[in-house]
């Protein structure tokens, strides 16, 4: 996988770097400052369009490629289920080793069996699906890009996907006034690295379409630190007590989008949703 | 813009002029000397840009690239409407008529927040108009009455329109409309009537408004804010979550709508997408002018444009931070193949209070509504079914 050759090279580098800054400034801060990336007001400037590349949101775990996510029994292996068999092989799943530290989701047993039971019912269940908005982690690596606005005193992240935003503040809100989708996100700089806790979620949000999920109990500390110009090595650790025994953290680059004019789309998916949610209550029903 | 429209424009600076010559209302703000010069220099759409030659208002903070910082929570409700109610009003009103309308937008947020007589019999069939406790219902009562209807719809719990009438530089007006300097939006041209006929007829073709979902309006179908929040023009809905983050960049302005959490990312400098791509609300380009920022939009949405424009339409926006909490706002709206005339209007966005955030409006992912008044219109056929098979 690119991907873990990337990280790799990555940390590497960084470890390099580290230990050049501090041979050569010893008595600076003690914080490493990392070459060769763009800054503004002392900090990383993170300001562009990025986006991951691999197969997380098909599933955040190691997995094989396959037919269909949806699949029925057959008469020799199984096939995929009929509501996605038109699809063929644009409709099949890409291979991934995954993208979660060490592969183990450590889910408490009632929680994995509603994973289980979400793969199962994928076609109904999964949020993706109805075009809701995607939570974080998983706005992520949406198979989508999405742009960081950072500002004076200011940090604000728009996603192509489903339109979704979040406000980082930049001072302590307090406690979430209200659940949501996208939850409420407290962004503070620990040298480069911009550490983000978002809490205030609800239970609604899947980590993927294999169906992973989480309660509203959910905590994710993200972790957004430039390697280069062009890259982020982004971590987020998960802590959620209602679904999991202890936390865990998932890790992957994201690679800025450097071809020329790249912007951000629109994929106001809503619109595109409506016969799917609709369609059984108009006047007369499409056959 | 056309002769006509310059010649609009020109009259309508005059009244401007006059208006600021006026004292100024509000004692906390007071007024830049070159507010009042730039109202009453003349003519032409590009010398109107307010402050293009003023020199930079001290009290304005600055971005760490010298540009007057336009970031923070801002909202845009008020009780003025876009167009002039009545046709002789002047665009602007004396403090003492603005307090009168204040007033009485009181008296019905008061009125609909009196609790209900729980000892009440039931509603007549088909709602129970709400009084109204003024002689004549002001323009919030009749925009609440025709956006939730006599039969339940929202008391004031549920909305926040705001209770002020619009001032701009501290003038209270009667419309956010400026130009036609009438204040009402100007005809349509005959391609533009008939653009709007086709669609119109295209609609009726399709069947009744509750037949199919793609008939329902843009704002229940969680596509769009209700009003025209986003815009552009950015206007206030006179319900509720007239909200706005905005955050700035070297090379980009972001402009969130609270309403349904759209963010209008605005490129600075560069050059429109060819006319076959389209977005909703259109693509944006912005330049600073002086210490004004201006926003130029096009490529707008077949869905999305404005009062049945959208493939040749241009909104230019300018956008000054003329305090710490005071955003001008100034549009134009042009289309000459829909429109007899440009539209010019004139807002004050104002920053929310510290304490005030900007919550995700999730609106699709719990959108009831339309799946209730789908549902109903179904269950209203059945039951006239049933009764047309009994008798």
């Amino acid at each position: 996988m690119r991907w873990v050759s990337v990280l790799k090279a990555s940390v590497i580098a960084g470890v390099v770097a580290m230990a050049v800054t501090i041979a050569s400034s010893p008595a600076v801060t003690g914080q490493a400052r990392t070459p060769g990336v763009p800054r503004l007001n002392g900090k990383p400037d993170m300001n562009g369009l990025w986006q991951t590349i691999n197969t997380a949101n098909w599933d955040i775990q190691a997995h094989s490629a396959k037919p269909a996510l949806a699949m029925r029994p057959g008469p020799v292996v199984p096939v995929p289920a009929k509501e996605v068999l038109a699809f063929g092989a644009v409709g099949s799943v890409p291979s991934g080793l995954g993208v979660v530290d060490g592969n183990d989701l450590p889910y408490l047993p009632e929680a994995l069996k509603k994973k289980e039971e979400n793969q199962a019912n994928w076609l109904s269940r999964d949020p993706e699906i109805k075009c809701y908005l995607p939570g974080v982690p998983r706005a992520t690596y949406m198979p989508f890009p999405f742009q960081i606005f950072q500002g004076d005193g200011t940090f604000f992240i728009s996603y192509e996907y489903a339109g979704a935003v979040r406000n980082i503040y930049l001072k302590d809100p307090g406690p979430a006034a209200i659940d949501s989708w996208m939850g409420q996100s407290y962004g503070k700089w620990e040298g480069d690295t911009f550490v983000v806790e978002v809490t205030g979620f609800n239970d609604q949000s899947w980590f993927d379409r294999a169906g992973n999920h989480h309660t509203e109990q959910l905590k994710v500390t993200e972790r957004y630190t430039m390697t280069g110009a062009d890259h982020i090595n982004y971590q987020a650790t998960i802590t959620d007590p209602g679904a999991f025994s202890k936390p865990w953290t998932m890790s992957m680059p994201l690679y800025r989008r450097v071809e020329r004019g790249a912007r951000l789309g629109q994929f106001k998916c809503v619109e595109f949703v409506t016969e799917l949610m609709y369609g059984h209550l108009r006047k007369e029903p499409i056959k | 813009m056309t002769t006509a429209g310059v010649t609009l424009t020109a009259a309508l600076l005059g009244l401007v002029a006059v208006g600021a010559q006026a004292p100024a209302a509000t004692p906390a703000a007071p007024k830049p000397a070159t507010q009042k010069a730039a109202a009453q220099k003349p003519v032409t759409q590009k010398a109107v840009a307010p402050t293009a030659v003023a020199p930079r208002p001290p009290a304005v903070s600055r971005t760490s690239d010298g540009r007057p910082n336009l970031q923070g929570n801002w909202t845009n409700a008020t009780i003025t409407p876009f167009e002039r109610m009545g046709a002789d009003r002047p665009l602007v009103l004396s403090e003492e008529a603005a307090l009168e309308e204040e007033r009485k937008t009181q008296n019905a947020i008061d009125a609909r927040e009196t609790a209900s007589d729980p000892n009440r019999g039931a509603p007549p069939v088909g709602g129970e108009a709400r009084k109204s406790p003024n002689a004549e219902p002001t323009y919030l009562e009749r925009v609440w009455q025709a956006g939730a209807g006599v039969v339940g719809g929202y008391n004031s719990f549920w909305v926040d329109p705001g209770d002020r009438v619009l001032r701009v530089d501290g003038q209270p007006r009667s419309s956010i409309l400026i130009d036609p300097p009438n204040g009402r939006a100007p005809g349509y041209t005959p391609e533009g009537r008939a653009r709007l006929a086709a669609a119109t007829a295209a609609r009726t073709k399709a069947g009744g408004e509750y037949d199919h979902p793609e008939l329902r309006p843009l704002a229940e179908r969680c596509i769009t804010s209700f009003g025209n929040n986003l815009g552009p023009p950015m206007l206030p809905n006179y319900f509720y979550n007239n909200s706005y983050t905005i955050v700035q960049t070297k090379d980009h302005v972001m402009i969130l709508t609270e309403m349904v959490h759209d963010a209008r990312v605005v490129r600075m400098g560069g050059t429109h997408p060819p006319a076959s791509f389209r977005q909703w609300f259109g693509d944006s380009i912005g330049r600073w002018e002086g210490d004004t920022l201006v926003i130029e939009t096009t490529n707008f949405h077949p869905n999305h444009g404005f009062r049945g424009s959208w493939e040749n339409l241009k909104v230019t926006e300018r956008l000054t931070r003329k305090d710490a909490t005071t955003l001008k706002y100034r549009f134009t709206v042009e289309d000459s193949t829909t429109f007899t005339a440009p539209l010019m209007g004139e807002l004050e966005f104002r920053a929310m209070a510290p304490d005030e955030q900007v919550y995700e409006y999730a609106c699709h992912e719990a959108n009831y509504g339309l799946e209730g008044v789908m549902s109903g219109a179904r269950s209203q056929e059945r039951e006239a079914a049933k009764k047309k098979s009994q008798q």
